[in-house]
């Protein structure tokens, strides 16, 4: 958890002297992103190739389906809105020292309340309205579920990753009987709540299918970034991760802030649910876990909860995650290549932050 | 009503809840001993796959459950290893790497049985029980509880073991110190990384070995992510344990009789979603924490690489 990283950053940009340290700074950073995930290629290629499968018409099939094809970007940058919001509320938990493992969790029980409003409003109110409540209401519920662990952790002391862990398992079997039991369609077999009409659902971009919730999703972690950098209330928080002990003699009120940060967190992933829902699936299906916060939590980190380059790794998860499912479809892999993948990716990006930081302190001391 | 309740059933039940504890509880116990001395280990899950495919891969080429669960337990090894290197040596943050883990070893896994058993499915026969003279001629309790696989019986002695390890060891005293306070192992003369490596290879074992129980006994077969979620319900028991082992094998025990009552509905035929019983474990954990709500007592330096020298 450290607290300089956003004052650096704005020192090397307000150099106007040292443009040419600038764009190296730029290029190390390009460098440093693109050099692992290539060499996680090579290393997930050994893997396809043990299999029996060419790599490279994987990867052809990835980078075609996932990034260059119309249809592939504008499929991966929906996905992206979701994962945006996800990324948006673990910033604001890991920064300010809380880990909110329950982001899966909150997700779905966003997602069904969404999926259970949504319908009912379409039909008596306008369409932005309707929307809007729904947002509001997946956002509230979301909020509510962490209370627990928010006041267990804020007056009890209580761990909160046992408890966001153990709220997460909860919450996907209570997603689950609420479409099963509550929220069913009667209208088919398979158990799945009412589906929302496309022409209700978010607006999508132009004369594309990217939807627009991707520009909610952006503006969420630039507006968490720039208040966890920019404001007071940020700086409280960020105070509290790094030293909570330090954060109470300076007379903040740590138990409030505790719940606040929860709030905000299981807030926008419970958005993130309702994004998903209003804006691509239309409704929910029972047992639909996409599991999207295991992947996002190793992602903010590695941005070191920077919003900005939170937002690359998440096109990047995207990328991954679209391309990954054409291809499977091709070429006969399943799709749970893609995890071993990002897995690899993972791991080779923290490695060579590591041997970077260790080149930086040799070349200094 | 009479079926539900009677003799046949109720032992049924707990054997059932027996099989489903063993995976816990060896996850938990591993879990334990990487927490205590200061490694959060999310890649548990990871771990428990990995001895899942294995140690089935193992048991239905050789023919012998043993060593099935000892390929299992050195899949967990291999994983554990990677963790102990990137984490412990050179301290890469435990959560990203855990996280990186798990999710590649439910996809590798995974890809490996699409690709080597999806199409027969093949399973493996019952596992023989070792039944214990005497004590299995009890009405409900003797089927339930003393006619097991002998592993069982060698996991529960595991949790005295590992109690003696914790209390009266200097190996138990180490451990506990690398969590706590690493600055003053080191001082003492004691290598840390290699306290806290021992600890993670050992998580990696007793995960890789529940999950060979958990495919190779407890389900006969091995499918993707078969675990669902074990390993993090491992970490869930070793911290509601605070670093007792006898707890982890009480939390492991409740958990189990849940997961056991959701198949005993379903065979009795009450028309309940499973989700609803599933729900009912970590219900009865959440409410116990609301009323009780005890003050964690985790290691001081859960999480933090040690590097020395270091501030």
């Amino acid at each position: 958890m450290s607290i300089d990283t956003a004052p650096t950053v704005s020192a090397t940009a307000l150099d106007a002297t040292s443009g040419a340290a600038t764009r190296r700074d730029i290029l190390h950073r390009l460098l440093m992103t693109l050099g692992p995930i290539l060499a996680a290629l090579v290393i997930a290629g050994c893997i396809l190739l043990a299999v029996g499968v060419d790599p490279l018409a994987y990867y052809g099939f990835v980078l075609e389906k996932g990034l260059f094809s119309p249809l592939g970007i504008q499929q991966t940058l929906t996905r992206m809105a979701p994962l945006l919001f996800l990324a948006a509320g673990l910033i604001v938990a890991f920064r300010a020292g809380m880990w909110n493992l329950g982001g899966d969790g909150q997700f779905l029980l966003g997602a069904v309340t969404a999926a259970a409003s949504a319908p009912v409003f379409v039909q008596i109110m306008p369409s932005w309205l309707a929307l809007t409540c729904s947002f509001l209401i997946a956002m509230v519920v979301a909020m509510i579920w962490s209370l627990v662990p928010a006041l267990l952790r804020a007056y009890q002391g209580v761990n909160e990753i046992i408890t966001t862990l153990m709220m997460t398992f909860l919450g996907t079997s209570l997603a689950n009987v609420l479409v099963k039991l509550v929220f069913r369609d009667p209208g088919t077999t398979v158990p799945q709540t009412r589906t929302l009409p496309v022409e209700d659902r978010l607006p999508r971009l132009f004369d594309t299918t990217i939807t627009s919730g991707l520009l909610l999703g952006l503006a969420a972690i630039v507006i968490v970034h720039l208040v966890m950098t920019r404001t007071a209330f940020g700086l409280k928080l960020r105070i509290v991760g790094a030293n909570p002990r330090a954060a109470i003699h300076a007379g903040l009120g740590v138990p409030g802030l505790t719940i606040a940060v929860f709030a905000i967190s299981a807030g926008l992933a419970g958005v993130a649910g309702a994004v998903d829902i209003i804006g691509v699936q239309g409704n929910v299906r029972a047992d639909w876990n996409p599991a999207y916060g295991l992947a996002v939590i190793p992602a903010v980190f590695l941005a070191r909860m920077n919003g900005f380059a939170a937002i690359g790794f998440v096109f990047l998860l995207s990328v991954l995650s679209i391309g990954g499912e054409s291809a499977a479809r091709r070429l006969g892999v399943p799709n749970h290549f893609t995890l071993v993948l990002v897995s690899i990716v993972l791991i080779m990006l923290a490695l060579a932050e590591y041997f970077d930081h260790r080149y930086n302190q040799s070349r200094r001391a | 009503m009479t079926g539900l309740f009677s003799e046949v059933f109720l032992s049924a039940l707990l054997f059932g809840a027996v099989t489903a504890a063993i995976p816990l509880l060896l996850a938990g116990l591993g879990e334990q001993m990487s927490e205590k001395a200061g490694v959060l280990n999310i890649g548990i899950e990871g771990m428990m796959l990995a001895g899942a495919y294995l140690g089935f891969v193992g048991a239905f080429y050789s023919g012998s459950l043993w060593l099935g669960f000892l390929a299992g337990a050195a899949g967990g090894v291999a994983v554990a290893l990677i963790m102990a290197l990137l984490c412990v040596r050179i301290g890469l943050n435990q959560i990203v790497i855990g996280i990186a883990l798990t999710l590649g070893l439910e996809g590798l896994t995974a890809l490996l049985h699409h690709f080597q058993f999806s199409r027969s499915y093949p399973r493996l026969p019952a596992a023989d029980a070792t039944v214990i003279p005497l004590l299995s001629d009890i009405p409900v309790i003797g089927p339930a509880f003393f006619k097991h696989h002998l592993i069982v019986y060698l996991a529960i002695a595991l949790v005295f073991g590992m109690g003696y390890l914790y209390r009266r060891t200097q190996l138990g005293l180490n451990l506990q110190a690398a969590g706590d306070k690493p600055a003053a192992l080191d001082v003492a003369g004691i290598d840390v990384i290699r306290t806290r490596t021992i600890a993670v290879l050992t998580t990696g074992a007793l995960a890789g070995l529940g999950g060979a129980y958990l495919a190779n006994v407890g389900a006969g077969l091995f499918i993707p992510f078969i675990t669902n979620g074990a390993g993090f319900l491992g970490i869930v028991l070793a911290m509601l344990a605070r670093g007792r082992p006898v707890w982890v094998l009480f939390g492991a025990l409740l958990f189990g009789v849940c997961l056991s009552l959701t198949t005993a509905m379903q065979v009795a035929g009450i028309n309940i979603p499973t989700d609803v019983i599933q729900m009912l474990p970590f219900l009865a954990v959440m409410i116990m924490l609301v009323l009780f709500g005890r003050r964690a007592s985790l290691p001081a330096a859960l999480g933090i690489p040690y590097e020395r020298g270091a501030r």
